[in-house]
């Protein structure tokens, strides 16, 4: 009886935990009260997400400030003050996926912690900034001639880097690949115990270089960011924050909907 | 050739590490921008690897130099890039045209 009292509590945590898992992936913030659950994805993940969660409610909270702003036609220098707020706090994002890659990179990797419409869109970990600008491209109109180019100009770098990280990610899957392929043997000779070690001790080196990709695709989303705002006035920067954030909500929404689908 | 001399070379050189897929990335971005850097893989090469870091390359790899100068490692190049600073200094380096 005792052990099917333990069986049937190890059935409702798992319900638990994957119903925890629905929530969050539908937008909805759930705060952990400091209980650190022996979950399969381990702390370093869930800290995350519960700072990601923060993160993003804070930002939320901004954004809206700066819409009440526009819409209630603020000066220039109030905008600036709002908008270099948001790009502080953006900040604050980069450095704690940095911290989260270091301590579990394959967690920032999936992208568990974003919704299932914004991983469609996962890029290294995160957004495509080239993709970023196209958007903004069409929502900033109008833009002075010298803006056009500099953006395409930033859109065509960002891309550039992005295709060379992306080279640099399918090199290191070929060289993992290989390595691990190597450490297959064909007989139970100790050459092949050797072999082996060897081989999963190169295995685990290339994917300690993984954390360096994350953090290299990161730095290229925040310099693009920093750039653009360089290249807008105020009041577009203003407009491109609520756009990329607008754009951001909708795939939540579209998460939410996904997830709320009826089944047959 | 010592290693400054190697940097000075070419218009733009990379010294690399045939292990590391950071320097295929930052190759990849050279190759695409028409810059035909020269590279040198430094595998088993100590005394060179050494030379790098004393001449401030930290990470050793990649190492890029551009008109005989420093320029860093991967973060920078990106970074560089973004900002443009790097075409420009192609183009002074007479690595690429446009």
């Amino acid at each position: 009886a005792y052990v099917q009292q333990l069986e049937s509590s190890r059935m409702k945590l798992t319900q638990l935990e994957q119903e925890l898992q629905r929530a969050r992936q539908q937008g909805i913030f759930i705060s952990s009260s400091g209980e650190q659950s022996q979950s399969m994805s381990g702390n370093g993940a869930l800290a995350f997400d519960v700072e990601y969660g923060r993160w993003l409610e804070e930002h939320n909270r901004r954004v809206n400030e700066l819409k009440g702003a526009v819409s209630n036609h603020a000066g220039d220098g109030e905008l600036r003050i709002i908008v270099d707020g948001v790009v502080a706090h953006y900040e604050d994002i980069f450095r704690i996926k940095s911290d989260a890659a270091k301590a579990d990179v394959f967690h920032v990797l999936s992208g568990m912690w974003k919704t299932p419409a914004e991983r469609c869109f996962l890029w290294l970990g995160g957004f495509r900034s080239s993709e970023l600008l196209k958007l903004l491209i069409t929502q900033l109109e109008p833009l002075t001639e010298q803006q056009l180019l500099a953006i395409g100009n930033l859109q065509q770098s960002s891309q550039q880097a992005e295709d060379a990280l992306s080279q640099g990610m399918e090199a290191l899957q070929q060289s993992l690949a290989e390595t691990i392929a190597g450490s297959l043997g064909s007989s139970n000779s100790s050459g092949n115990v050797a072999n082996y070690m060897g081989q999963m001790a190169m295995a685990m080196g290339k994917l300690g270089t993984l954390e360096g990709f994350i953090r290299q695709a990161d730095n290229l989303r925040q310099q693009t960011f920093q750039q653009m705002h360089r290249i807008l006035t105020t009041r577009q920067s203003a407009r491109a924050l609520i756009a990329i954030h607008d754009y951001s909500s909708r795939l939540r929404a579209l998460s939410s909907l996904w997830l709320a689908r009826p089944r047959e | 050739m010592n290693t400054k001399d190697l940097a000075s070379k070419s218009a733009a050189v990379i010294f690399t590490k045939s292990t590391c897929c950071m320097c295929h990335s930052i190759k990849a971005l050279f190759y695409d921008l028409g810059a035909s850097p020269a590279i040198h893989e430094v595998d088993h090469d100590a005394d060179m690897e050494r030379a790098l870091r004393r001449l401030g390359c930290n990470p050793a790899f990649p190492a890029v130099f551009v008109g005989g100068k420093y320029v860093g490692s991967a973060k920078d190049i990106i970074s560089l890039h973004v900002d443009g600073t790097l075409k420009q200094k192609l183009i002074e380096a007479r690595a690429i045209w446009f």
